[in-house]
């Protein structure tokens, strides 16, 4: 906080000393300040004095005193960030320390900042608002991180004066002091910066940072302050319109150049408060910024002689138009010319028509034919003749008198001359001298012009008022000369008087100043000529000089040529001579200027003559006529006279027929309204003469223009159209006749010719409807309809309307033309060619579609396509399956192997050529390639559908909860955090999205086995065996003392019987377990094998298409003790461990993949023969006490299987193709609406049953499934093998149905969908799924005559599948058709594990009972209240036909092909076994060999079962000396690579004893329509020493 | 190794995520990822990062302060599918579960140099307003299934989405080899010597 306040207290003399001092003694000055004044103390210390307020005040008011003083010696210059930075907090201060003493002993240095500090918050101080209390902490805070300005001096000033008026008295007592000291400051300034050391100043500066911590409330500064300032600062133009007379130079009125007539483009539209603010804004702002002398006249230069801003023509279009489309001239290609046709015009619709689109056509034309007046008819008398002549002259005469140019002309001249009048007198000084000359000039020009102009007016008047007379008098003394009258014309002459006097002067003064003009005007030329005459004369003289000099040197030369001196003088002459007649000017001119004013004007004192044509003469009656007259007259009456009206040169109507009257005036008065359905053309009227009863004579045609659209009723006016005709009619009595020559004469000279000629006065108007809307077509329209009448005018019609793309002809039309710049019409015409012309913008005369495509195209297209990287990135981004991966394409096409696309190509061509290579026998191969071609179609359709996206698949959203959840999650709401007893929580599902290698593993954990088989003791061998091939493990376990074969019972009893263990592998990763013992054996044990994707893609389409599988194998460990010697056996060990495959289970990764987890006991696929091991002792032993188990035969094995992290896995697409409507049906519609309700229904009761009412087809058709089902007869050997046991023809069939190859959809489809393919196409295919097997093995039943149906569910370890039920005669059947076994319905080893559905031939059953285990259910279907038929009463079965075929045919297998297959497969595996055995020697037993292959048919045809004993007791005898383990596999036959499979994984190729023998045979058992059955046969033998 | 051909260029990229603007919420962390085309591999850094959870400044910018830094380099053999960053920021709602509050992305700038990006923010939209009401008092927005469909257009027809804030990186961008390769990114200027 601000402390010192010393200064308030301190006098002047003591600062004035220190300054000089201070910069050392500073620090030891700050030493004493013992009590500084913190701030916390300063605030307490306030409390404290809160009653001093009032002295504090004083004290305030002493120190402002004070401090003004010290401003002088303030340095101008202050640091910024000091101006403002307390104001109230200090005041404070000041408040609470005054009485101190430590104060008063100050720092002068400090003093200067001080005392600004102080100025400060005097200022502040006299704000009343603001209370003296503490600095809180936003006054702090305000204090460092305002920013403080300067402000400027005068405000100080200011400010100072308000301070001193809200301060105490004893200030005013101070005041006075002020004024002479601050006027000493000023001047005072420099030498204080200078002389007082800046050092000083800027130490002050530092010490700032620590003592002017200052805390004071924030500034408040009032709206109306703000306003206040804001107007200082701010400038806002007025809105209110600017008087005219600001925006013009002085004394200038607004010129307003439309009213001249010059054509002013329209002004864009602009809101007029927009316009005034810009105008007060210019008028304000342009003097401000340039301070000229010609400010003002800047401001102005925005501003129009209208005195409105300056504005171009608003550039806007008011219709919208769009380019012409014109092809390039030069097309290279052919087929892209444009011929060129000139266009058809169809004359109906767009021509004649008013337009069809257009509301009904209800146009009117008005046509007002009032009458028609004969200017010259054959029947004319003399008389009429002059009458007509003198109505002519009459009629120009009242046009002219009401021009009245003469008139005008005289002002303008008078005008004129008072100009120049004006311009000649002194006072006119804002003109230059040599400008006032040359404006004299042209008004004297001007002058000169309008005189010559009004002087051949005057004469004109003159002339036609004396013809006018003339004719009068012809006329008359015609009358008098034929005594009589025809005509009532009479002209009569009213007299004017004027004043004589004023008459004559006018006139005089007129004349005056005409001379005087002419004499100026002589002068001039005189003068001019003089100049031209000087000059010449000037030449002249030169050139005589020169003559002379000629002459001379001719006349001395030679004398030859004198006629061209003579020649040559005449030039020189002429100037010589012209001394203008200048004293003789005057007169003359005075007096040719009298004879023409004489001549052609009024003289003075002579009265003005105005004539008067009236007819009120009286025409002489018939009577008194002579006979010729009436002759003539009585023609005249005769003759008729009526219009055709022609619209479009089509009669519409005509006019009532009018007799001729004696004045040669026809009236008719009529209105014809035209309903115009035809566009306007023309409009004529035709003027027909009969005369008497004869015939009618066209007399002339009358061509009405068509009126414009203003033109409307009752607004129109009558006009008149003059006509003539040509006819040539000779009279025999008075009338004068067409065409002929007469004469007034009496002796036929000066001939006239008069042609009958007429007008017609008429007025045509579009009509007006009832509602005041004019019935005009519309426009558009009648811009084609006057094309005829507008040609000249017109653009378009004149030049074409591809001239108005070529901007040159049109500028050139718009040049011949001479288009009026000036007419608005042709406002935007003009615009366009100014545009046009000016700018030199090259229009091309073509379009182009792909502009700079050439300048795009870097490469050409042919290398484009032979660069290989190119290519590579076409492939990849079509996602071809070679390049769908391909990661990092190289930058350089040289770097990218020709091998690359090898395969890719090589597929392409492959395509349709069948390669038996992979595959041994031709048909498989074109199998092979046909799944090929589907899978890839699919596949096709399916990446179509992966891009196209639903909401689910990129927003994962809470579904809207039903109320039941949303109540119990609000109890979850209330649930606490960290229950005590916390409860299982689902895993979180991850994405395969972001994932990569080695971050998926599959967990495999084995719990326990039952039944494994268990190794046969050896004494049932006839043979005793050797001791060394006793297992070890056996003797281990058994008392090692007996070793005897003797003690078999103990032996059986009471040594391990097997030691099995299991082996996982996946993807070539093996893990195993670790030994466990006996025939059920516990393991309990977790393994973990890492999973890969293929080509690290781990995209859930990828991870479908997975095609691994996960091994399970059980192998027993046997150990066998390989001492040599007996004697041996007491220092070392020496075994051999040996594995002995005992059976494995096959799960495929995509089972576990959809699973997500499998869980449960899968029986154990073992050999049927396991030589050296059996199960029957097993049984036999355990038969006592585990009689259930035995029930079922075959050992099982509990595994759980999972996926770390649990992936989603990808919901078939089938859902989201079916939603896309991608796949078309030919089903009813309303079975399918059925079956969309049928599911609906199920699915919201049990929504994890499986209900399936139609399935896809292979061709991707959507099929109702109970199609699928219907009796189809299995093949004739089947049925014939067992004619007698219904069960065992069934097992037959069972089994020839599961020896076709299994093939799951998911995999081949990438789990697209299921595809339903029929039992034939299944048979030709020799591949499928569960669903495939199901329908064939159903069908199979139900052509045996049985109870069958399919079954959906659940089963382990396939998850949804589809098995077979059968009803025998009291009980259900449950068959698995991939494996062939049954399962009876309470079999707990039965694999199926949950019902969902039932589907018969002709109906569909869902399960709603209340368990889906086929142990729990009743597979009655009769009754409704457990199973819900899709038939039912209120939808009878339609009787859908079969997909099926009516009969399925097979042909028997090829035997010998079956032979052959079977030696290349032996072949093959026997290359194979020796290739996996590299380090050893492979031998193979012949002997042994052929034995096998004998059995292996035995093994066919009892279909694995009860052979064992036999197959043993017969190996044995053979192989007597040899120990011996080997099992026969079987298989379906698809492939060679799933045999290679089978065989390793069973490891016998493992053995690496040396003396090891092999023995290997293979069985191909055909079956109609190729389906094989496979028999492997592997064994090794160890011969026994 | 030929200096004179390389057969990849290089991108460096370090930066940070400096800051966010979301008026409404507080408490927030951001998590960023990079996306980029399949002729792109990252070498060196770290692809994908968590920030802490900042709160707001108690000044009146009232900004959400990360600075958490980005440091990765990429190489490739062709500009397309140049990487993109994508953020999510997340934090807690009145319930204190952890939902989104936005998603944003931007391309790594092309050009070497420093370059400040604002990146506009936005969340996926319920579908219905009951849906919106629901996943409100659940706690459970809609989500992106993955963050980085963001930065992809397919499918993004398919979602509604509304704004939420800003949020500022700065990413300093060195480039090798650019220019050998034929891509020329770099303004005119501040381009090197150029090749012979």
């Amino acid at each position: 906080m601000v402390s010192e306040k010393s200064h308030v207290d301190s006098q002047q003399e003591p600062r004035q000393e220190e300054p000089e001092t201070g910069l050392l003694n500073m620090p030891a000055r700050r030493g004493p300040r013992s009590l500084p004044p913190i701030p916390s103390a300063s605030r307490t210390g306030f409390a404290e004095f809160s009653m001093r307020e009032r002295m504090r005040e004083k004290l305030q008011a002493a120190r402002s005193k004070a401090e003004s003083a010290l401003l002088q010696e303030i340095p101008t210059p202050r640091p910024r960030r000091l101006r403002s930075p307390k104001e109230r907090e200090s005041e404070t201060e000041f408040g609470t320390e005054p009485g101190k003493e430590v104060q008063s002993i100050q720092q002068k240095d400090d003093a200067q900042i001080y005392s600004r500090v102080k100025f400060r918050e005097q200022k502040i101080k006299s704000k009343p608002q603001a209370p003296p209390g503490f600095p809180s902490a936003e006054e702090a805070y305000n204090f460092f991180t305002f920013n403080f300005d300067p402000e400027p001096e005068e405000s100080e000033e200011k400010t100072k004066m308000k301070a001193r008026d809200g301060t105490s008295q004893e200030e005013e007592a101070g005041e006075e002091e002020e004024p002479p000291v601050r006027g000493g400051s000023k001047t005072d300034e420099e030498g204080l910066l200078n002389g007082k050391d800046a050092e000083d100043f800027l130490l002050g500066l530092e010490h700032m940072a620590n003592d002017f911590v200052a805390v004071r409330p924030a500034d408040y500064e009032s709206v109306h302050v703000w306003l206040q300032k804001e107007k200082e600062i701010l400038f806002i133009p007025s809105r209110l319109t600017v008087p005219t007379y600001k925006k013009l130079p002085e004394n200038v009125q607004p010129r307003f150049l439309e009213d001249e007539g010059l054509y002013i483009g329209a002004r864009p539209e602009v809101a007029p408060t927009n316009q005034n603010i810009m105008e007060n804004r210019l008028l304000v702002q342009e003097p401000r910024n340039d301070f000229g002398p010609s400010a003002r006249s800047q401001g102005r230069r925005w501003f129009g002689d209208d005195g409105r801003i300056l504005a171009l023509p608003s550039p806007i279009r008011p219709f919208p138009c769009r380019p012409l489309l014109s092809t390039r001239e030069q097309s290279t290609k052919a087929e892209l010319e444009t011929l060129y046709r000139k266009a058809v015009k169809y004359v109906h619709s767009s021509k004649h028509m008013v337009g069809s689109g257009d509301p009904p056509g209800n146009f009117q034309l008005d046509i007002d034919i009032s009458g028609l007046l004969f200017t010259h008819h054959p029947c004319f008398s003399r008389e009429h003749v002059l009458a007509a002549k003198l109505a002519q002259l009459y009629d120009q005469y009242l046009a002219r008198q009401q021009r009245n140019k003469a008139k005008f002309l005289t002002d303008k001249l008078q005008a004129l001359r008072n100009a120049v009048q004006a311009s000649l007198s002194p006072e006119t000084p804002q003109q230059s001298l040599d400008t006032n000359q040359k404006t004299i000039k042209e008004y004297k020009y001007e002058i000169r012009q309008t005189r010559k102009l009004r002087d051949a007016e005057q004469e004109k008047d003159r002339n036609l008022l004396k013809t006018l007379i003339k004719v009068w008098k012809e006329m008359k003394s015609l009358r008098e000369f034929q005594r009589f009258t025809n005509t009532p014309l009479k002209l009569v002459l009213r007299k004017e008087k004027f004043d004589q006097k004023a008459d004559e002067e006018a006139y005089e003064a007129e004349i005056q100043a005409e001379i005087n003009e002419l004499l100026e005007e002589h002068t001039e030329e005189y003068e001019q000529k003089m100049e031209e005459y000087r000059a010449s004369y000037q030449q002249w003289k030169a050139w005589k000089k020169a003559q002379r000099a000629k002459k001379r040197k001719k006349k001395e030369a030679a004398e030859e040529h004198p006629e061209e001196e003579a020649e040559e003088a005449p030039p020189g002459e002429e100037p010589v001579k012209p001394v203008p007649p200048e004293p003789t000017d005057p007169g003359e001119l005075e007096q040719k200027v009298r004879e023409r004013a004489a001549h052609s004007r009024r003289r003075p004192g002579e009265p003005l003559l105005l004539p008067e044509l009236s007819l009120a003469g009286s025409v002489t009656p018939n009577e008194q006529c002579p006979r010729v007259e009436v002759l003539r007259r009585e023609d005249v009456r005769r003759r008729c006279v009526y219009l055709k009206v022609l619209f479009n040169n089509k009669e519409v109507s005509r006019t009532v027929s009018r007799q001729l009257g004696a004045d040669f005036r026809v009236h008719f008065g009529q209105i014809f309204n035209l309903q115009i359905f035809n566009w306007p053309e023309s409009l004529t009227l035709q003027v027909y003469e009969t005369i008497g009863h004869s015939s009618t004579t066209l007399l002339a045609e009358v061509f009405l223009p068509i009126p414009e659209t203003t033109v409307v009723t009752g607004r129109a006016p009558i006009e008149e159209v003059e006509f003539s005709s040509n006819q040539h009619v000779t009279l025999d009595h008075e009338g004068v006749g067409s065409g002929v020559p007469f004469s007034f004469e009496a002796d036929g000279s000066n001939q006239l010719t008069l042609m009958t000629s007429g007008k017609v006065s008429h007025s045509v108007a579009w009509a007006v409807g009832e509602n005041g809307i004019p019935l005009i077509p519309p426009l558009s329209q009648q811009n084609i309809g006057f094309r005829s009448a507008l040609k000249r005018a017109d653009a378009i019609s004149s030049i074409g309307t591809s001239g108005l793309t070529d901007m040159k002809k049109l500028a050139k039309w718009a040049a011949e033309s001479k288009l009026d710049p000036n007419d608005p019409n042709n406002a935007p015409l003009m615009q366009l060619i100014s545009v046009a012309t000016s700018g030199e913008s090259y229009v091309p005369d073509f379009f182009r579609l792909e502009q700079l495509q050439q300048e795009f195209n870097f490469v050409s297209d042919e290398e484009l396509n032979r660069s290989k990287r190119f290519r590579l990135l076409c492939l990849r981004s079509q996602e071809v399956p070679e390049f769908r991966n391909y990661k990092q394409i190289p930058v350089y096409d040289r770097e990218i192997m020709e091998k690359i696309f090898q395969e890719y190509e090589k597929r392409l061509r492959d395509r349709n050529v069948i390669e038996t290579k992979d595959h041994i026998d031709t048909h498989r191969a074109i199998v092979a390639k046909y799944l090929q071609q589907v899978r890839d179609s699919v596949i096709n359709r399916f990446l179509v559908a992966k891009h196209h996206f639903l909401l689910t698949d990129l927003v994962v959203e809470e579904e809207v909860p039903n109320i039941s959840i949303l109540g119990l999650s609000l109890f979850k709401l209330a649930e606490q955090k960290r229950p005590l007893r916390p409860r299982r929580k689902g895993r979180k599902k991850v994405t395969a999205q972001n994932l990569s290698d080695g971050d998926i593993k599959l967990l495999v954990n084995i719990v326990r086995a039952y039944d494994i088989p268990v190794r046969k003791p050896p004494a049932s061998k006839f043979q005793p065996p050797s001791r060394s091939a006793r297992a070890f493990s056996e003797k281990h376990v058994a008392s090692p003392s007996t070793h005897s074969p003797a003690h078999s019972p103990d032996y059986a009893l009471g040594q391990v019987l097997v030691r099995p263990f299991v082996e996982v592998s996946f993807q070539r990763t093996i893990c195993h377990t670790t030994t466990a013992e006996g025939p059920n054996p516990s393991w309990n044990e977790e393994l973990e094998l890492p999973f890969r994707a293929p080509n690290g893609d781990y995209s859930t389409a990828s991870l479908q298409s997975v095609k691994d599988d996960v091994f399970i194998n059980i192998f027993d460990e046997v150990l066998y003790d390989v001492s040599e010697d007996d004697r041996e056996r007491g220092s070392g060990i020496h075994t051999r461990i040996e594995r002995h495959w005992l059976g494995c289970v096959k799960i495929p990764f995509s089972t576990i993949y959809f699973q997500a987890r499998i869980d449960g006991t899968f029986k154990i696929d073992i050999p049927p023969v396991l030589l050296g091991y059996s199960k029957e002792r097993n049984m036999i032993l355990e038969r006592g006490f585990d009689s259930v188990r035995s029930l079922s035969e075959g050992s099982y094995i509990t595994l759980f299987i999972t996926i770390e992290p649990q992936l989603v896995p990808g919901e078939s697409v089938r859902e989201k193709l079916s939603m896309l409507k991608k796949f078309e049906s030919q089903e009813d519609e309303k079975l399918l609406q059925a079956t969309e309700k049928f599911q609906a229904e199920c699915a919201l009761k049990f929504p994890n049953r499986q209900c399936l009412t139609t399935v896809i087809d292979i061709s991707g058709k959507t099929v109702f499934v109970t199609r699928y089902l219907k009796p189809l007869n299995p093949p004739k050997e089947l049925l014939n093998a067992y004619p007698s046991n219904p069960q065992a023809t069934a097992e037959l069939v069972a089994r020839y149905v599961s020896l076709i190859p299994f093939l799951p959809d998911t995999v081949s489809f990438a789990s697209i969908c299921d595809l339903w393919s029929t039992s034939d196409q299944f048979l030709d295919l020799l591949a499928g799924d569960e669903e495939e097997h199901a329908v064939l093995l159903c069908n199979y039943f139900l052509f045996l005559g049985k109870k069958a149906w399919l079954v959906m569910g659940n089963a382990i370890p396939e998850g949804p599948t589809a098995y077979v039920l059968t009803w025998e005669q009291n009980h259900y059947l449950i068959w698995n058709p991939c494996s062939g076994h049954f399962y009876g319905q309470f079999d707990t080893f039965c694999p199926l594990k949950s019902v969902g559905c039932l589907i018969g031939p002709d109906n569909i059953w869902f399960n709603i009972q209340q368990y889906d285990s086929p142990l729990r259910i009743n597979f009655d279907v009769t009754k409704p209240k457990l199973w819900k038929s899709f038939f039912s009463r209120s939808l009878p079965y339609p009787g859908l036909s079969s997909v099926q075929p009516e009969e399925l045919i097979y042909q028997r297998t090829d035997k010998a092909a079956a032979a052959e297959l079977q030696d290349r497969i032996e072949k093959i595996l026997k290359e194979k076994i020796m290739d996996w055995r590299p380090r050893h020697l492979t031998r193979w037993n012949r002997y042994c060999t052929s034995t096998l292959r004998h059995f292996l048919p035995l093994l066919e045809r009892s279909q694995g079962e009860d052979v064992e004993d036999d197959h043993r007791a017969e190996l044995l005898k053979q192989l007597g000396d040899y120990r011996f383990s080997g099992f026969p596999l079987h298989m379906p036959y698809s492939e060679v690579k799933p045999l290679i499979e089978a065989v390793y994984s069973t490891g016998v190729h493992n053995i690496d004893v040396p003396n090891v023998e092999f023995a290997l045979a293979v069985y191909i058992h055909p079956y109609p329509k190729n389906v094989l059955s496979v028999w492997i046969y592997v064994a090794s033998l160890i011969r026994n020493r | 190794m030929a200096a004179a051909s390389p057969s990849v260029f290089l991108l460096m990229v370090n930066g940070q995520v400096e800051s966010a603007q979301f008026p409404e919420y507080d408490d927030l962390y951001c998590k960023y990822c990079f996306v980029y085309g399949q002729d792109w591999a990252p070498t060196a850094g770290l692809e994908e990062g968590i920030s802490q959870i900042t709160s707001k400044s108690q000044d009146v910018r009232r900004v959400l302060v990360w600075n958490f830094p980005i440091d990765v380099t990429f190489k490739s053999t062709n500009p397309y599918g140049w990487p993109q960053i994508v953020l999510s920021v997340y934090g807690p709602d009145v319930f204190g579960n952890d939902v989104v509050r936005g998603y944003g992305a931007v391309h790594v700038p092309f050009s070497p140099g420093r370059h400040k990006r604002t990146i506009p923010m936005f969340v996926p939209e319920s579908t219905s307003k009951l849906q919106k009401f629901t996943s409100w008092f659940m706690g459970r927005r809609p989500e992106y299934t993955d963050p980085k469909v963001v930065a992809q257009g397919e499918g993004r027809e398919v979602t509604r989405v509304r704004s939420q804030g800003f949020v500022t990186l700065l990413f300093n961008v060195v480039t090798k080899d650019m220019r050998k390769l034929g891509y020329d990114t770099g303004p005119v200027d501040t381009q090197g010597p150029s090749l012979p």
